[in-house]
């Protein structure tokens, strides 16, 4: 009697991303997600997710901020191992690509020029819709206390609160 | 006032959708086909010999495609005057690079950076500027005895200022009623501390075609100042968009020649990015700056004389010491109308991570030591420092001796109404007590206010050039080597092409910043994308409308001035009915080129003015910024959101905040950095705003056109010595050691034990 010879099962893990599922192998390899890779590096590696930034790799400044089952999160202190099975949303997955459409928080973003080199928008347009999600209108505080961990060196930030209020009060929030 | 359809106005940047989408491509989000990952071996002594070094096995890692040590590491220079080599026998710094790796992962890259055995002899270490030029202190580099920087007689042509001498100081101090001497510093050597670290990608193609990608301010000048010393004769330098730089990411050969050494060993494309700590342990901080003055003043507050020391510490290399030098001797006599001069700088290399180029560029270094010093002065005669800045400040027809050595004369505006108006708007007559007075007290809160006052001559500098395509579908393509580092001035000269052809503003666009592509462009520095740039692409957009109202002029049967241009139309003056495309004249198969050069012009200093309002907790020793008011004149709006945001800039970039918690320190008993990572080095949150305001006037320029100037640049630098001010009346004893951190402001109330603070 002859055994077929089996490759050992591959271990993989399954990422939502803005709605689609990924499926990867874990491991050391070029291609493999490694236990040791953040979600960041994973996002912007393996996705091609790149418009969600890294600058410190810490915690610190809220550069890499994405949506995990709808809460405001940072992307490089998450293990991409602890993430399977969640529902992850990047700046690349707000508004409607089929449609062609943006997020009416990426839009008054845009009316206020509320950036100047844009590094950290992404980061702090996610952390500003995990805000809207949960507090449709906010008062210009609790915006400011959102964001706080949004590290902006330009001092764009007079001008992001300003584009967070106009959709915060024009209600346009789900 | 002119009304314009596109200046002035509120127009959405033209790299919006891209920015808030995610879509723009920063530096360390390109790869290219077959690319290798750069990593540093840095050194964790401040001043050593490297005895031996073995790459043996970090060669054998799979994965490892090339090693350089200064053993095999091209021999190529940097720095001003040339004296840094790319890898060297010798580190100067904690973070000074040992080796370079380039690998097929960046975590292969580390692993290998691991392998690398090297064995150091230990070099006393110097830390601080004057022991630093002490005889027997440690020499950094053998062409620099006694760790003295040469003075620099080329840079800005062959009588570069390097110090501000002149009149008779001797007549002046006899002349005085009073004299202040005094010692100010600003070393607390704040990181610009832009949010994306450095980062480059180099590629060779054959010996001598080079292309990079860079995150730089002025990706061109790569091109001209690198090209040659890598032996490369056909450079191409591609500018991405800065995830900011503030001055630091402009000339930056630091990540530049590492990767293209890798690159050319390694026979593939490298990318180097910084990670953070690397970025704020081992890349460029501003200049330390420490002034031994000595200032003769009138009863009046008329200043007699002015001398002193002006010592500039460089840490372990000099980027562009010089240049800076240059200019803040320059953007001291704006500020201080003084007959006679004796202002000397010197400049010295120290064992710490190296000082570059920072915006407010020499000038901010400069003032923040020098107005407290200044101030004395006005505090013993009772002069209201507003007062002071509106009788001193550079006005027309007044003449001051610029970078290149030369005297130029005023030809700008007088910026007395925008000083007033600022006063005005905060309150300045109220809340003014006198020198070392609160403004009120509350229990345990006394606020204080403060002011200072900067410009530049520098709006004008350098040369730019630009082309304009026009095409016969009624779009015009702008050629400029302009980089986007996060003002909108690509966007603003779209604006201004815009206007000129009476385009719509999404008929007009700018190439990438591709030094193949483009003319020769210094890059947006020193404020003078408005006027510098601007002037350039004008006067390209004005060349090819000119072009075209030629060949249209021959269509219609009239003479080319006849002619007006909207929309991508042609029409005669005063008959809009009758409109021609330019296609009729131009026809499918012609485009036609404008092409425009700004020459430098000194004569227009720009201003910026900025009061403070802080709140200092005398129990707690906590310093709160409660408002800012910033005073300007721009002569004429391009953007208005664009132009806001540069004013609230003031905070951050190693600006106002500089004054109040942000500084890099320094251990000099192990000559390390111990707050290399965004916890430990201070910033300010959104939690934490100030109230801010500003005063824009609009009184027009003899720049260009559109009678602008720009501003940008020099936002935050007239308020780290503003927030000294406002603290010092606050608490009602002088303080002059940046940053207020609440020990010092405890120790200045006499509630501490004056602990010797170690480090710096």
């Amino acid at each position: 009697m002859t055994t077929t010879k089996q490759n050992p099962p591959h271990h993989t893990l399954t990422l939502t991303v803005n709605g689609e599922n990924h499926s990867f192998v874990l491991g050391e390899g070029t291609h493999e997600v490694s236990p040791s890779h953040t979600l960041a590096h994973t996002l912007r590696e393996r996705l091609g997710l790149t418009g969600t930034k890294i600058s410190c790799d810490h915690g610190a400044c809220g550069c890499c901020t994405v949506l995990m089952d709808g809460k405001a999160v940072l992307s490089c202190l998450l293990l991409t191992v602890e993430c399977a099975g969640k529902e992850i949303t990047t700046i690349e997955g707000l508004g409607d690509p089929v449609a062609g459409t943006i997020d009416p928080l990426q839009q008054s973003f845009i009316d206020h020029t509320a950036f100047q080199c844009g590094f950290c928008t992404p980061g702090i347009i996610m952390s500003a819709k995990a805000l809207l999600k949960v507090t449709p209108s906010p008062n210009r505080i609790e915006v400011k206390e959102a964001l706080a961990g949004n590290f902006c060196r330009c001092n764009s930030h007079y001008h992001v609160l300003d584009a967070v209020m106009a959709v915060a009060k024009k209600g346009e929030h789900q | 006032m002119t009304d314009y359809r596109f200046i002035g106005k509120s127009t959405p940047r033209k790299d919006a959708l891209d920015i808030v989408t995610g879509r723009t491509k920063f530096i360390n989000d390109l790869t290219i086909p077959n690319m290798l990952y750069g990593k540093v071996l840095r050194s964790p002594l401040p001043h050593a010999l490297i005895k031996s070094i073995d790459t043996t096995e970090a060669l054998r890692l799979p994965g490892v495609k090339a090693v350089l040590t200064y053993q095999n590491a091209p021999e190529w220079m940097a720095g001003f005057p040339l004296h840094v080599r790319i890898l060297d026998n010798k580190v100067r710094y904690v973070g000074d690079e040992v080796a370079l790796v380039a690998a097929e992962t960046e975590d292969i890259g580390e692993e290998a950076l691991g392998l690398i055995k090297v064995e150091y002899e230990p070099l006393p270490a110097v830390y601080d500027v004057e022991e630093a030029m002490q005889p027997d202190a440690p020499q950094l580099y053998e062409q620099f005895p006694g760790n003295l920087l040469p003075r620099e007689r080329r840079m800005f042509g062959p009588q570069t200022l390097q110090e501000v001498v002149f009149g008779d100081v001797d007549q002046g101090f006899a002349e005085a009623d009073f004299i202040i001497e005094g010692t100010c510093a600003y070393e607390n050597i704040p990181n610009p501390l832009p949010p994306e670290p450095p980062g480059v990608i180099a590629s060779w193609e054959g010996t001598d075609n080079l292309t990079v990608w860079s995150a730089s301010q002025g990706p061109h000048m790569f091109k001209v100042t690198l090209q040659r010393r890598m032996g490369a004769t056909n450079m191409q330098s591609i500018g991405s968009p800065v995830g900011a730089s503030y001055g630091s990411k402009y000339m930056s050969w630091q990540y530049v020649l590492p990767a293209s050494a890798l690159a050319k060993a390694a026979g593939r494309p490298v990318k180097l990015c910084y990670g953070k700590t690397e970025h704020l342990a081992a890349f460029t901080v501003r200049l330390g700056s420490r002034i031994h003055g000595k200032v003769g003043m009138k009863k009046d507050g008329t200043v007699t004389a002015l001398s002193g020391d002006w010592l500039l510490n460089t840490g372990a290399f000099s980027e562009i010491t010089q240049g800076m030098v240059a200019v803040g001797c320059g953007e001291a006599q704006l500020m201080i109308r003084c007959p006679n001069w004796d202002l000397k700088p010197k400049m010295a290399c120290t064992n710490r991570t190296a000082s570059g180029q920072v915006r407010g560029f020499g000038g901010q270094e400069l003032k923040c030591a020098l107005t407290p010093i200044l101030t004395m002065g006005l505090e013993k005669a009772g002069i209201d420092p507003v007062d002071f800045f509106k009788k001193n400040y550079v006005k027309p027809g007044e003449g001051y001796y610029w970078r290149d050595g030369n005297w130029w004369v005023c030809n700008g505006i007088d910026y007395t109404a925008a000083m007033e108006k600022g006063a005005e708007t905060f309150g300045w007559q109220e809340k003014w007590q006198g020198w070392l007075k609160p403004t009120s007290v509350k229990g345990a809160k006394r606020r204080g206010v403060g002011v200072g006052v900067h410009g530049n001559a520098d709006v004008g500098e350098d040369i730019s050039e630009a082309f304009v395509r026009l095409d016969s579908n009624g779009t015009a393509t702008i050629y400029s080597g302009l980089a986007e580092h996060g003002t909108g001035q690509r966007s603003n000269i779209c604006k201004m092409v815009a206007e000129i052809l009476q385009l719509p503003l999404e008929r007009v666009s700018v190439t990438p910043a591709d030094s193949r592509v483009n003319p020769f462009e210094i890059g947006p520095v020193g404020s003078r994308g408005t006027y510098a740039i601007g002037s350039a692409v004008i006067a390209a957009a004005e060349d090819a409308k000119k072009q075209l109202f030629e060949l249209m002029a021959a269509k219609l049967n009239v003479k080319p001035e006849d002619l007006k241009t909207e929309d991508g139309t042609v029409f005669v003056k005063g008959q809009t009915g009758t409109r021609l495309p330019w296609i009729k004249g131009m026809g499918y198969d012609r485009t036609l080129m404008g092409h425009g050069r700004f020459e430098p012009d000194f004569t227009l200093p720009n201003f910026m003015m900025i009061f403070t309002e802080v709140e200092v907790d005398t129990e707690t020793g906590k310093v709160d910024l409660i408002r800012v008011v910033g005073a300007t004149d721009v002569g004429q709006v391009i953007d208005p959101p664009s132009l806001t945001n540069q004013l609230n800039g003031c905070l951050g970039s190693a600006g106002i905040d500089s004054a109040l918690f942000e500084e890099t320190v320094f251990d000099t008993r192990l000559g390390r950095i111990m707050n290399p990572n965004m916890i430990d080095y201070k910033w300010r949150t959104f939690a934490e705003l100030p109230e801010m305001e500003h005063v824009i006037h609009e009184t027009p320029f003899p720049s260009h056109r559109f009678h602008a100037i720009g501003v940008g640049e020099i936002t935050p630098s007239p308020g780290p010595s503003a927030v000294l001010m406002a603290v010092s009346n606050a608490i009602g004893v002088r303080m002059a050691d940046y940053p207020l951190t609440p020990d010092k402001v405890l120790s200045a109330l006499g509630k501490t034990v004056n602990a010797e603070r170690r480090g710096r």
